[in-house]
């Protein structure tokens, strides 16, 4: 990867971790209504992933734990927090919240509340692609316990039936809610399902940035070039609850270990410093630019305008 | 220039000339290509009423089979509508709404207002409703109610083969998801329907026949049905105003209301059930809006609060009928306090 590449994908990973960092800080405040759920710990999937994809022709479906998708798909970061506040400037003016984050202008076909919603959206998108003929690709990320929707599994089928340009990525980081993965995925794989529907399936570790973005440059440049769709399951740990406010009671202190041991950005520091690609002191800099963005974000979140009674009944239909 | 056809090929013939001025325009849905991998000929179904038959062999890369996997071809449409294409998906029966119906009320018809104004969903969603073809409790049900009630959505329900033309080029062109509810009991049904293409608004009810003694507001299928009582009654002197809403999302209130205010006296009839229905919700509209008009009760006439029975002589019986119309029409005339 070129030094641009490593220092974007830097930026994009810590703005990640900030963002969510951030909004655990804040929450505890109680500043922020409803549910939240964070992408801490998990940043090396998507922007390894999102790294390939471009905001004109390609296009993601995301989760609930759908702000790091957001982020690596360029959504803008002051819209996104404005959004989590419920502020008419952000993403969808207030009216959508941290499960429903979208922007279409980007590709990012929206957050999702429904675990396995997003599959079946990404075979449309898929399908308008390889119409339109651009070369474009869709993404559909979901959980481990996602990976056990119908939805999920139709589409895998359905994306082979169609040979669509789409690629399933599966974020086991362990827990459906509190369920173990190791419990809740019947056959103790999600990548080895793949070889059901006849798609290659992989497994990666998503602490390691370069193994996940290396997985999928394959899995993109095989649907883009018509060779159809591939699943890859990134095993990886989120560093908090399910939800904000979740006690985790159901975990037993792997969070610690993972952060002290495997953490995806400390990891990517090393490398890139270790082998004198980049310098301590630039990804400094970016530290210190997100860090910056981040208050800024929050702060104009904080002071931006609640939605009004005017916006209570606009756009449910374009044409009334 | 107009030409009878049937309510199946005006819906074909609307939606290939909407495929040949919009190549955004594709169809899929299970055997709507006719069958694919299959060994015998292409094209050999149409779909399973063959509503589609024909236009796999003119526009071979805008119709697509599928598996039967419901929740995820719906779910493909919907997707496909936000990245720019304008996909007619059939449902095939609209009781198949149960294996799918996430991607219909939680995405397709949210995704306007939950991201801010920013989404365009134009999707078409086909499906056959209604009973009568002794098709039972899993392929004959009137489930449009549970769409109107989704913000988001909007429900069309043709009653006959003109309407169905107009509005199915209408549903295609429309930027908002539409259910399009075909009765599978009318696709044999002729009418004069002009071979060129046209429109015919959403939210605007169609006056079938003026009347000053009664508005009997009458939806999908049951409108022949009104229309076969109106018959009988006008023998016996009174008459009828019938009402068709066309599309039960919007609903055109204001035709309803200006209709009861010139008689005084309502019937709705719908084929699906009394509860939470659009016989429930029209009464109410009228109760609370036109109030001052009434000279008597609201009346009803909907299937019973059952499933669909299979055998005919049950099912006879759970199909609202022109006989039942005429006497909710009589009791509401003949009311007095």
């Amino acid at each position: 990867m070129h030094d641009k590449a490593l220092l974007r994908a830097y930026r994009t990973m810590r703005t990640i971790r900030e963002f969510e960092e951030r909004l655990h800080s804040e929450f505890a405040t109680g500043d922020i209504p409803g549910f939240v759920h964070l992408y801490a710990g998990e940043e090396a999937s998507a922007t390894g992933v999102c790294a390939h994809l471009d905001d004109h022709r390609d296009t993601i479906a995301s989760t609930h734990r759908g702000h790091g998708h957001c982020i690596a798909k360029n959504v803008d970061v002051k819209a996104m927090m404005a959004e989590i506040y419920g502020r008419t400037t952000g993403s969808c003016h207030g009216k959508g919240g941290s499960m429903h984050i979208a922007d279409l202008s980007k590709g990012m076909l929206g957050a999702n509340g429904i675990v396995g919603g997003g599959p079946p959206l990404i075979c449309g998108a898929a399908l308008a692609a390889k119409l339109r003929g651009e070369g474009g690709v869709a993404v559909a990320f979901f959980g481990d316990g996602g990976s056990n929707q119908g939805t999920t599994l139709e589409s895998l089928n359905l994306a082979t039936v169609w040979n669509l340009p789409a690629v399933f990525i599966a974020e086991n980081n362990g827990y459906a809610e509190a369920t173990a993965a190791t419990w809740s995925v019947g056959g103790g794989s999600i990548a080895a399902r793949a070889a059901a529907f006849g798609m290659p399936g992989r497994t990666v570790d998503g602490f390691d940035f370069f193994a996940v973005h290396e997985a999928a440059a394959e899995a993109v440049e095989r649907a883009r070039n018509g060779g159809g769709p591939t699943l890859i399951e990134v095993q990886l740990t989120r560093y908090y609850g399910h939800f904000e406010g979740d006690q985790q009671t159901y975990r037993a202190g792997e969070v610690q270990q993972a952060r002290n041991e495997l953490d995806c950005l400390k990891r990517f520091r090393d490398r890139v410093t270790g082998d004198g690609t980049l310098t301590a002191a630039q990804l400094d800099q970016i530290d210190a630019e997100v860090a910056r963005l981040i208050d800024d974000a929050v702060a104009e979140a904080k002071a931006a305008p609640l939605p009004t009674r005017a916006d209570l009944e606009t756009d449910v239909y374009i044409q009334y | 220039m107009a030409r009878s056809i049937s309510y199946r090929e005006a819906i074909n013939e609307a939606l290939a000339q909407e495929m040949e001025r919009d190549p955004a325009v594709v169809v899929l849905g299970e055997d709507n290509a006719g069958g694919a991998g299959a060994p015998g000929e292409d094209d050999a179904w149409g779909g399973v009423l063959g509503v589609t038959k024909g236009l796999y062999h003119r526009f071979p890369d805008r119709v697509l089979d599928t598996p039967i996997s419901e929740s995820a071809f719906i779910g493909a449409a919907v997707g496909a509508a936000t990245r720019g294409l304008r996909p007619v998906a059939e449902l095939m029966f609209i009781d198949f709404m149960g294996v799918c119906f996430d991607q219909i009320f939680n995405q397709a018809a949210k995704f306007r207002y939950m991201f801010g104004g920013k989404a365009v969903t134009p999707v078409v969603i086909r499906a056959m409703y209604g009973a009568g073809l002794r098709a039972a409790a899993q392929h004959s049900q009137a489930m449009y109610p549970v769409f109107t009630s989704v913000p988001g959505l909007k429900v069309v329900l043709p009653s006959s083969a003109y309407e169905a033309k107009g509005l199915m080029i209408q549903a295609i062109r429309d930027d908002d998801p539409v259910i399009f509810c075909e009765h599978k009991a009318m696709y044999d049904t002729v009418g004069e329907v002009p071979q060129e293409s046209y429109t015919i608004p959403f939210g605007e009810a169609n006056v079938v026949r003026e009347g000053g003694d009664a508005t009997v507001v009458a939806l999908g299928r049951m409108v022949s049905v009104a229309e076969e009582a109106a018959d009988e009654l006008a023998q016996a002197g009174v008459q009828c105003e019938i009402v068709d809403p066309r599309t039960t999302s919007p609903l055109d209130a204001d035709t309803i209301l200006e209709s009861v205010e010139q008689t005084g006296r309502l019937v709705v009839v719908d084929e699906a059930g009394p509860r939470c229905g659009l016989a429930a919700d029209i009464s109410a509209l009228v109760a609370r809006e036109a109030f001052g008009a009434l000279q008597a009760p609201i009346g009803t006439v909907t299937a019973p609060h059952t499933p669909v029975p299979f055998s005919p002589s049950l099912e006879d019986l759970y199909i609202p009928d022109a006989q039942q119309v005429a006497a909710a029409v009589k009791s509401v005339v003949d009311w007095k306090r």
